[in-house]
């Protein structure tokens, strides 16, 4: 698909934009509507379509296969790790209210905001991993795009 | 703001018809993405925007793209069809009759007296605003913060989705990166 010019240039006139709406998505997703999945999938719709119109080969060299595999894991490990580390300090699983600092309040999430930021990143993370490896899964099968 | 309900839910159906009459397979994947997207707008009316995002990326973006991937694996005729096809339209027809039995226990559309408004919903709307400190969206405080454990283990389907896609499907590193810089 990449001898079509009207393609290319509307597609590389939309990608910031989607990729900038998810960020939206997971960041704004504590006060609007939106969360990780959401912003996830938002994330990999951006990928793919940069994958179907410039070819696989280019959109692995921006999002390389061992680095999104690695994000995979990351974004599982962030989530759980969260619920660790208020175990560590001395709460129960997933329990925010330990998160509470006092380093510029006003400025930096902290308690119940801070977890819902973390474990909302690590959702997002993973979801936008997934779903780029299997687009990268099918799409490595036989060269059709 | 009826006749756009009406509207769109006899397009639903009308593209869930021709997604099952129809024998190009691409003409069918083409339609299904046009169904998702009619979702999604059903989704916004519903006051759904969340889930609107999803069914339009993952359903109408994602799944297509997909789908269309399988196609150039597989080809794009559809199988001759079968001869009879009573018994099948039976079965549908009786799933069918039950799943609309089904729905006339339950309650109206937006029913305040209904029990997902009863329990234990209030009380979270309610406890939010106090115990997340003022974070508005009582959706994400409930999904990230009150089920914190279901969305973990949700993240973790996710995981262990791609993981079992990767391990199926996947060729090996040489073999693609011997790929041509352009196709």
């Amino acid at each position: 698909m990449n001898t079509f010019p009207i393609i290319r240039v509307v597609t590389k006139l939309l990608i910031p934009y989607i990729l900038l709406f998810g960020f939206y998505v997971q960041f704004h997703g504590d006060y609007g509507p939106g969360g990780g999945f959401q912003a996830g999938v938002i994330f990999a719709a951006g990928l793919i379509l940069y994958g179907l119109v410039f070819g696989l080969h280019a959109v692995k060299r921006v999002a390389p296969p061992a680095l999104i595999e690695r994000c995979m894991a990351l974004g599982v490990m962030l989530y759980a790790g969260t619920g660790f580390s208020t175990m560590l300090l001395g709460g129960k699983f997933l329990e925010y209210e330990k998160l509470n600092h006092h380093f510029l309040p006003g400025f930096l999430p902290h308690g119940q905001h801070l977890g819902i930021f973390l474990v909302e990143l690590g959702v997002g993370l993973t979801v936008t991993a997934v779903m780029t490896m299997i687009f990268y899964c099918f799409a490595g099968r036989k060269r059709v795009i | 703001m009826n006749v756009i309900v009406f509207t769109i839910l006899a397009m639903l159906a009308a593209t869930a018809v021709t997604v099952v009459r129809i024998r190009d397979l691409w003409a069918a994947i083409m339609f299904t993405g046009i169904y998702s997207f009619l979702s999604a707008s059903w989704m916004l009316i519903l006051d759904a925007p969340d889930v609107a995002f999803t069914e339009a990326a993952v359903g109408a973006g994602i799944s297509t793209v997909l789908m269309l991937s399988t196609l150039a694996l597989t080809g794009p005729n559809e199988k001759g069809r079968r001869k009879s096809s009573l018994l099948p339209m039976t079965v549908v027809t009786i799933t069918g009759c039950a799943l609309v039995y089904g729905t006339l226990d339950m309650p109206h559309f937006g029913d305040p007296n209904d029990t997902i408004h009863q329990y234990p919903s209030p009380s979270f709307v309610e406890k939010s605003q106090v115990d997340m400190h003022g974070l508005p969206n009582v959706v994400t405080a409930v999904l990230a913060s009150y089920r914190g454990y279901d969305t973990l283990g949700e993240t973790a389907v996710i995981f262990t989705a791609g993981v079992a896609v990767m391990l199926i499907l996947r060729k090996d590193e040489g073999t693609t990166d011997k790929e041509a810089p352009t196709a």
